[in-house]
């Protein structure tokens, strides 16, 4: 990714790797990829309501150059997909991509030869987001996930060892019980 | 000349009033009671389960979401009263839009839906939930199946003090809200 690459791991970047990740994921900001009516609720999110600027993510980027996280808010076509491509392509290292929706996701109820059945065929996806369009709370739930596993993600050497089939992953848990609201 | 510093009396003003944001996963404010969540497979009130595997859900299914294959019931391993149970059952949520017509169409009233939303995860095979992850928990009072029906007849289980519906308490879905979806 850049010079924390060439770092040897050892004691001293552990404390590196800590700050870097909470650096990361404190202001993640999003590039605009809203491709349909997940949009509608993306933007919702953002908005005053939701507030994505209490987690430092306000900004959505229209420049993928700016961008850390690419949110494919909608159905992908297949004229869209390489379009998709190029704008990941185009973002700077280390970045994401949140899947919304089930469209976005798996291709969804559009089940045809339009539609590409999941980013994942274009993109590499950290995270799923399921619903029809998913009500705010369920963004922001899939964005703290995201950060949690930001935060768990190790650098340099380390990186090469946790990409490892069967590596340990940090425990995904739903926002509103690790964040102490008991409903 | 007066106009300009007006504006700035609406931003001042603002200061005082009540915030409209929500602190989501801090303070989870209660959804809609019908909102509709991650589905619940119900059971009688002795643990047998209302699933018969007829797959009437997945028919109904506009994104082909669900995967049901029924099972016989014997007379040694009985999972639900009468002939058949759910023997597989699978949700896809990466394709499941939450319409609820799989609950309109379910005849046991077995399959409802809760009012629960965060299902976020990062890869697509945890998100095919299986059937012990929809299954509602054990109640008090109730048994694990397979066991031989403890109400009496099918009939039973069907008509009269059979058919009410299970109640997991503390659960918003089943605890009132799990009506007509």
């Amino acid at each position: 990714m850049g010079l924390e690459e060439k770092l040897p791991s050892g004691i001293l970047l552990t404390t590196v790797e800590k700050l870097a990740n909470w650096a990361r994921s404190s202001s993640l900001w999003p590039a605009t990829f809203g491709l349909a009516c997940c949009a509608i609720e993306m933007m919702a999110t953002g908005a005053g309501r939701y507030d994505l600027a209490r987690f430092g993510m306000e900004v959505f980027r229209a420049s993928p150059r700016q961008a850390d996280l690419m949110i494919v808010a909608g159905r992908v076509s297949q004229k869209m997909a390489p379009v998709l491509r190029q704008i990941y392509d185009q973002m700077p290292e280390p970045k994401w991509v949140l899947s919304m929706g089930v469209c976005a996701s798996s291709g969804g109820m559009f089940n045809n030869y339009a539609i590409v059945q999941g980013v994942d065929h274009v993109v590499p996806v950290d995270m799923y987001l399921p619903g029809c369009p998913p009500r705010p709370e369920m963004l922001l739930d899939a964005i703290l996930k995201l950060h949690e596993k930001i935060k768990a993600d190790p650098l340099g050497a380390n990186r090469e060892r946790s990409l490892a089939p069967g590596r340990p992953q940090p425990e995904l848990i739903a926002s509103s019980i690790r964040y102490g609201a008991q409903q | 000349m007066l106009d300009s510093v007006k504006g700035f009396g609406i931003t001042f003003g603002t200061m005082f009033k009540k915030v409209n944001t929500e602190s989501y996963p801090e303070d989870k404010r209660p959804t809609a009671p019908r909102y509709h969540g991650r589905h619940l497979l119900n059971r009688h009130p002795d643990g047998l389960e209302k699933c018969i595997g007829c797959e009437l859900c997945a028919w109904a299914c506009p994104a082909d979401a669900i995967y049901v294959e029924g099972g016989d019931n014997t007379e040694e391993a009985r999972y639900s009263p009468g002939e058949r149970y759910g023997a597989v059952y699978q949700i896809n949520y990466l394709r499941c839009i939450f319409c609820g017509l799989c609950i309109e169409a379910c005849p046991t009233r077995s399959l409802t839906m809760t009012n629960d939303y965060e299902l976020a995860d990062d890869s697509r095979h945890d998100l095919i939930y299986t059937k012990d992850m929809l299954l509602a928990p054990l109640a008090p009072g109730m048994e694990q199946p397979p066991h031989p029906m403890r109400l009496g007849t099918v009939q039973d289980y069907y008509a009269g003090a059979g058919n009410v519906t299970a109640t997991v308490p503390g659960d918003p879905a089943t605890d009132g809200g799990g009506g007509r979806a």
